[in-house]
């Protein structure tokens, strides 16, 4: 149920995401899911790719500061109202999203959303109370 | 304006007399009172009887921080507690500061120098003096305020801080004499400008700024800003506190240093060899009239030169040159002063944190800035940009919280800082003086 995400830390200076997509691209990495989150000066590149553990050999390799952080993938009905339905259901139940992000491609009709909590277990087992689906890694990496 | 002709300007002869009766007196009791010197002298093989001329002098070893240090906090205090009033102290090198004492007669002689000081550039009683020094355990606040009302002048103690109040006041009640560091100075004129206050109305008459290093070109700014004489003090806590050495406004050609309390050297520091007057290395200074906290060859680790040549102002007291900078690591920030050891025995505690690190000093408008750039290794980072943020923020409050200084703290991508050969470059000084 839990999905393997690679955090990046970068300095705010140019080139240095170029250069992560270059080592990631020339290793055969393909990329499914990113976000980035900046301040002035540095940022947080959050990346979910098909092979982790190479991805996450190459960047350390480069000398880049790489971490490991468990999400989910959530599957969201792609029409207006869908992310709503599951927000809400986490919102009543006291669970804080920390950060989200949504998947290029869609799974079917319906969208993919990452999403890391404080209280992974807890989120999941509430998601799936209320029907909620939710991807396996294997799943994801594979989209 | 000379406030103690008798002494300011004594024959160098009788001056040379009094200066050999002092370190005789001065040897002599941190022998008998100073375990730390007892023993330091007999490893050199020096008594106190054996002082008998002022060369003599150099047979006494050198005293550093790192004997006050190893000392901390009172064992080298000369007097005991029940004739202490006083103690300040100065950051150390790591998270200790470097306790400094005071009998009353050491009060009085440090007012007393402080008020020539204020005489030198022409204060007087009847003057209003802005003493925009710290108050507390730094001595410069309070070493001001003594010497302002020892020379009978009213004193405003306003300490640092809230610039614009800072500058209301200089409007309102008029000071005539400004002591600051330089960089304060600048900074007052600027945040006046943007008040809109003309200095030319304000009734300062003279500047006495130290804490800092300064050049000549900062003096020709200040003046032009605020209308006013700007005149160099030198001074430290562990031989005094401001009011050691001051530049008379009739010459503002070095700082004359008061011979008869201060017996100047000047060393190579590298060989500790003493230098002839006018070579420029390391002020070394041996304290001869105080009680409670009397150095031997202090070594200052500032660099700078003595002149002896007579000046126009008719002080006999040799002159030190303005200070060139510093023969350790020592960083003066907004007259602060930092050590490189002092950040990295932050880091050093904060969990995770690299032993990797810079610090680059910068000077944004007219005050200084510190930026300590941190790499963040795996141990340290977090996918949530507010648990970095915490990160950087909690090692800027516990800098500030050991050391008063305010820090910006940068995270930067490891191995982005240099790693050389032999010493690491810790320290990037972008500052023009």
């Amino acid at each position: 149920m839990k999905v393997e995400q690679i955090s990046v830390f970068l300095e705010n200076k140019a080139g240095r995401l170029a250069e992560v997509t270059r080592i990631l691209g020339e290793g055969g990495i393909n990329i499914r899911a990113l976000s980035l989150a900046d301040t002035t000066d540095f940022g947080i590149l959050r990346l979910i790719v098909d092979k982790y553990d190479t991805a996450r050999e190459l960047l350390k390799g480069k000398g880049f500061t790489v971490g490991k952080t468990e999400v989910v993938a959530v599957e969201v009905p792609d029409r207006p109202g869908g992310l709503g339905l599951v927000l809400q259901a986490l919102a009543k139940a006291g669970i804080n999203v920390e950060y989200m992000y949504a998947f290029v491609q869609h799974s079917g009709k319906n969208a993919v959303i990452i999403f890391r909590f404080d209280n992974l277990d807890q989120a999941i087992e509430l998601l799936q109370k209320e029907g909620v689906h939710i991807y396996k890694g294997e799943e994801v990496y594979r989209l | 304006m000379i406030r103690d002709i008798e002494n300011e300007t004594r024959p160098r002869e009788e001056l040379r007399a009094l200066q050999l009766q002092r370190l005789q007196a001065v040897v002599s009791r941190v022998y008998h009172m100073v375990p730390f010197y007892r023993r330091r002298l007999d490893e050199a093989g020096v008594k106190p009887e054996d002082i008998r001329s002022l060369d003599d002098l150099h047979r006494i070893p050198y005293t550093t921080k790192q004997d006050i240090r190893d000392n901390y906090p009172f064992a080298m205090f000369a007097a005991p507690m029940d004739q202490i009033v006083r103690i300040h102290a100065s950051s150390g090198t790591t998270g200790k500061p470097t306790p400094v004492a005071y009998t009353q007669r050491d009060i009085d002689m440090w007012a007393e120098m402080m008020a020539r000081t204020l005489a030198a550039g022409g204060a007087h009683a009847g003057d209003i003096v802005h003493v925009s020094y710290g108050y507390g355990l730094f001595t410069g606040g309070l070493g001001a305020h003594y010497g302002a009302e020892r020379l009978g002048a009213a004193v405003i103690p306003v300490s640092g801080g809230q610039t614009r109040r800072q500058v209301m006041l200089i409007q309102d009640f008029g000071p005539t004499v400004l002591c600051c560091t330089p960089s304060f100075a600048l900074y007052l004129a600027e945040v006046g400008r943007e008040m809109g206050v003309d200095f030319k109305k304000s009734k300062l008459r003279v500047g006495i700024f130290g804490a800092e290093p300064w050049s000549d070109a900062m003096r020709t700014e200040i003046e032009a800003r605020l209308h006013l004489d700007a005149l160099d003090i030198y001074g430290l806590s562990e031989i005094l506190g401001p009011g050691v050495a001051i530049e008379c406004v009739e010459a503002k050609r070095g700082l004359h240093i008061f011979e008869d309390h201060f017996l100047p050297e000047i060393i190579n520091p590298t060989t500790l060899e003493p230098l002839p007057p006018g070579e420029t290395g390391e002020l070394v200074i041996t304290t001869i009239t105080k009680e409670a906290f009397p150095l031997l060859r202090y070594r200052t680790r500032d660099i700078t030169s003595l002149d002896y040549a007579p000046c126009k102002c008719g002080r006999t007291m040799a002159r030190i040159g303005r200070l060139q900078g510093r023969s350790d690591d020592m960083l003066i920030i907004r007259g602060v002063n930092v050590f490189p050891s002092q950040i990295e025995s932050v880091l050093v505690e904060t969990e995770g944190v690299a032993p990797h690190y810079q610090l680059i000093v910068d000077r944004e408008g007219q005050l200084d800035t510190l930026e300590v750039a941190v790499e963040v290794d795996e141990a340290v980072f977090s996918d949530e940009v507010k648990a970095m943020q915490a990160l950087a923020k909690g090692i800027e409050r516990k800098i500030k919280d050991y050391f008063t200084v305010s820090v910006k703290v940068k995270l930067v991508e490891p191995r982005t800082i240099p790693r050389s050969e032999g010493k690491a470059v810790r320290v990037i000084d972008r500052r023009k003086m």
